[in-house]
Parts: C-alpha cells; sequence; structure tokens
C-alpha cells in the first residue's frame, strides 16, 4: 500500500517562532527556517498531530484525508 | 484531519496576544477541543474570567463571556450558573488570579459544590505583571519580588480544591497536550464543582529567571515531573519524590449540588408564602 502523505500548513502570520512544533516533532519533519517554522522531511511525516495539538499560537495544520 | 479551531474563535482575533511558546494557547485549544467534543452551543456556554494573561481567554471564543476583575470570576461564574442554572459555567485564569487575590472565592466556590468547572493555568507566576511570586512560585525559585529565592512554600492547587470541597479534581500539563481536551471532558460533565488544574509556562517571566535556556526547556520539565495517577500506584514513595501526579485526582459523586440545594431551598420559600 502506498503512504499518503499529509499537507503541512505553516500559517506564518500567526507563528510566533517558539520551536515546540519542531522540537518535538518525533519524526524530525519540521525545522525552524529564519523566524518561521517550516516543513523540512515531509515524508517521514507519521501525521501524529503531536506539532498541530502543541502549538500555541493555531499556526500548524496537519491535513490528512 | 486537522482540527478546525477557528471557527470556536472570534474572528479577526489571530495572532493571539501572549508570547512565544505561553502554554495558555495549548490550554485554549485544549478547551477547544473539549467543546467540540461535548457539541457545546455557544448561546449554552459561559466562560468566565478574571484579570491575567490566562484570564484573556475568553475574549478569542466565540460563546458568552465574562471578563471580570481580578480573582472574582468564581463570584461572577456563581451568579450567571445561579441566574441560568442550564448553562454550562467554565472559568478560566491564573494562578495568581484563583489562588491570591481570588484564593477566597475559590476555596467557597469548591466548598459549595455548584456545578461549573474552574480551568487554572498554573504557571507559578503573575506573568501580566511582570513576574512576581505568586501563591503557587515554589520555594526557593525567584520572581520580580523574589530576586534571592522565594521563602515560601507553593500551594498545591489540586490539593487545595479537594480541601476545600471541589468533587472532581484533575491535573494536566501543557507538554501533555492530547490530554487536556479529556480531562476537560469529564470535567465538564461531572455535575458538581470541577476543578482542572494545567501545569502551564511562562517563559518570559518565569523561565528566563529561573534558568530555563528556552521554552523547550520548560516542556521537557513538564514531560519529566509528570506522572499518571495509575503509573503511579506502581511507584515507591522514593520514585516519586519531585514527580507531579496527572489525571484525574479526585471524583466523588455523592455530595449534593448547590444549585440543585437552591432550587429546593425556593421550592419550601414558595411554599412557605
Ligand atoms: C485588583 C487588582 N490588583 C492587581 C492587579 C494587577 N494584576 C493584573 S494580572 C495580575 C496577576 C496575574 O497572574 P495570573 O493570574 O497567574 O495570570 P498570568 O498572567 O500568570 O497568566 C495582577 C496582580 C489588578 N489587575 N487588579
Ligand atoms: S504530524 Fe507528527 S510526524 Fe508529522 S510533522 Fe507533525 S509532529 Fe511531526
Ligand atoms: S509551534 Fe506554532 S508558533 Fe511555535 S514555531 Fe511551531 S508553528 Fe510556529
Ligand atoms: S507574560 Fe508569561 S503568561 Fe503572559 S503571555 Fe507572556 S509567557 Fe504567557
Ligand atoms: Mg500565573
Amino acid at each position: 500500500m502506498e503512504k499518503t502523505l499529509p499537507k503541512i500548513e505553516i500559517i506564518e502570520k500567526y507563528c510566533k517562532g517558539c520551536h515546540i512544533c519542531v522540537e518535538f516533532c518525533p519524526k524530525d519533519v519540521l525545522e525552524m527556517k529564519g523566524f518561521y517554522a517550516s516543513v523540512k522531511n515531509l515524508e517521514a511525516c507519521i501525521k501524529c498531530m503531536q506539532c498541530e495539538l502543541r502549538c500555541p499560537d493555531f499556526a500548524i495544520k496537519v491535513i490528512t484525508e | 484531519m486537522a482540527f478546525d479551531y477557528e471557527k470556536f474563535l472570534r474572528p479577526g482575533k489571530l495572532p493571539h496576544i501572549w508570547c512565544p511558546g505561553c502554554g495558555h494557547g495549548i490550554v485554549m485549544k485544549g478547551l477547544i477541543r473539549a467543546m467540540d467534543t461535548l457539541k457545546l452551543k455557544k448561546e449554552e456556554t459561559a466562560l468566565v474570567s478574571g484579570i491575567g494573561c490566562a484570564s484573556r481567554l475568553p475574549g478569542y471564543i466565540d460563546c458568552c463571556t465574562l471578563h471580570t476583575a481580578h480573582g472574582r470570576a468564581a463570584a461572577f461564574a456563581t451568579g450567571v450558573k445561579l441566574a441560568k442554572p442550564e448553562m454550562n459555567v467554565i472559568l478560566v485564569g491564573g494562578d495568581g488570579d484563583g489562588t491570591a487575590i481570588g484564593g477566597n472565592h475559590f476555596i467557597h466556590a469548591c466548598r459549595r459544590n455548584i456545578d461549573m468547572t474552574y480551568i487554572i493555568m498554573n504557571n507559578y507566576i503573575y506573568g501580566m505583571t511582570g513576574g512576581q511570586f505568586s501563591p503557587c512560585t515554589p520555594t526557593g525559585h525567584k520572581a520580580s519580588t523574589t530576586p534571592y529565592g522565594n521563602p515560601d512554600p507553593g500551594f498545591d492547587i489540586a490539593k487545595l480544591a479537594i480541601g476545600a470541597g471541589a468533587t472532581f479534581v484533575a491535573r494536566g500539563t501543557a507538554f501533555h497536550a492530547n490530554q487536556i481536551d479529556k480531562l476537560i471532558v469529564e470535567a465538564i460533565q461531572h455535575k458538581g464543582f470541577s476543578v482542572v488544574e494545567i501545569l502551564d509556562d511562562c517563559p518570559t517571566t518565569y523561565g528566563r529567571r529561573n534558568k530555563y535556556k528556552s521554552v523547550i526547556e520548560m516542556m521537557n520539565r513538564l514531560k519529566e515531573v509528570a506522572v499518571p495517577v495509575k503509573a503511579a500506584e506502581k511507584m515507591t514513595a522514593e520514585q516519586l519524590q519531585g514527580k507531579v501526579l496527572t489525571g484525574v485526582l479526585y471524583k466523588d459523586d455523592s455530595k449534593p449540588e448547590y444549585t440543585a440545594e437552591y432550587a429546593k431551598v425556593i421550592e419550601r420559600a414558595t411554599a412557605a408564602k
């Protein structure tokens, strides 16, 4: 079965650059790029939603089917 | 699927005022998920707060909201609940608001066992006013008003609530985001006064003074100290040293609830006329 990848949306106008999503992603999918969070390796994402759950700023969405 | 938080928010309110990494946003999201799980109607839900960074929360959520005086959320909320017992009344606020200036209102709401839920965001500090120590600041820790270390012992909010008569008491942390909504759901479903303490972080006024290099370190501390009540049962006193229990800590369904008792008073008074 082919793995379906989610779409990870980072809303820069809400992101406050706290690093929480990056640090606690279990698969190292995210990175900080300048001030904002950004997707580094979408392929590794296991859709655990930890980043979306912990972002204090409503700034990251993991969109799955 | 990504959770649609925005349908619960008043339009145009984001970004919120809280600092980068402030746990209050994580708690607000937990509350929103709980409201969604329980399908609470906005016209039947009142969010009541006092003053502080944590107490800014009701301003963001699209339901009936009251942002009141410092420490007085419980008093205003009691008024709402007595006037409209069918409403879901939820109090939110910080450790300073709830245990210092509002400590009196807090214990009496617990004692009355009135059917409301109190979410208390404990970041161990007065965040909004620049980091003065609160009754929850641990001994030895630094605040702007205790630059040489706090000589006072901190309150254990959960124990305080249980001792004062609350009939549902739970504790979670801003790190364990996934658990926050579940605790709030159970608390709202409980008939009586329920308290959910969320161990929170204030990187701006507490973290920096207490040598946390970043909010990540504060989050890691929450991860390390939290022990679920079930797991704690199998641990020795030694292993539990320095740990904080999380989950549902206390639940008692046997005590009368205040609005129900008050309805009986009204009935007796009406009959006596
Ligand atoms: C009567 C009164 N006294 C003092 C203040 C100043 N004040 C505003 S917020 C606050 C403390 C808030 O601390 P907490 O409830 O822990 O919320 P946090 O900001 O940490 O989230 C104080 C003392 C006030 N607004 N009103
Ligand atoms: S969903 Fe999980 S694996 Fe994917 S980016 Fe978020 S935290 Fe990382
Ligand atoms: S957790 Fe949210 S606010 Fe913090 S860096 Fe990630 S997307 Fe930005
Ligand atoms: S001062 Fe502290 S409590 Fe207030 S918004 Fe900033 S981090 Fe949060
Ligand atoms: Mg506080």
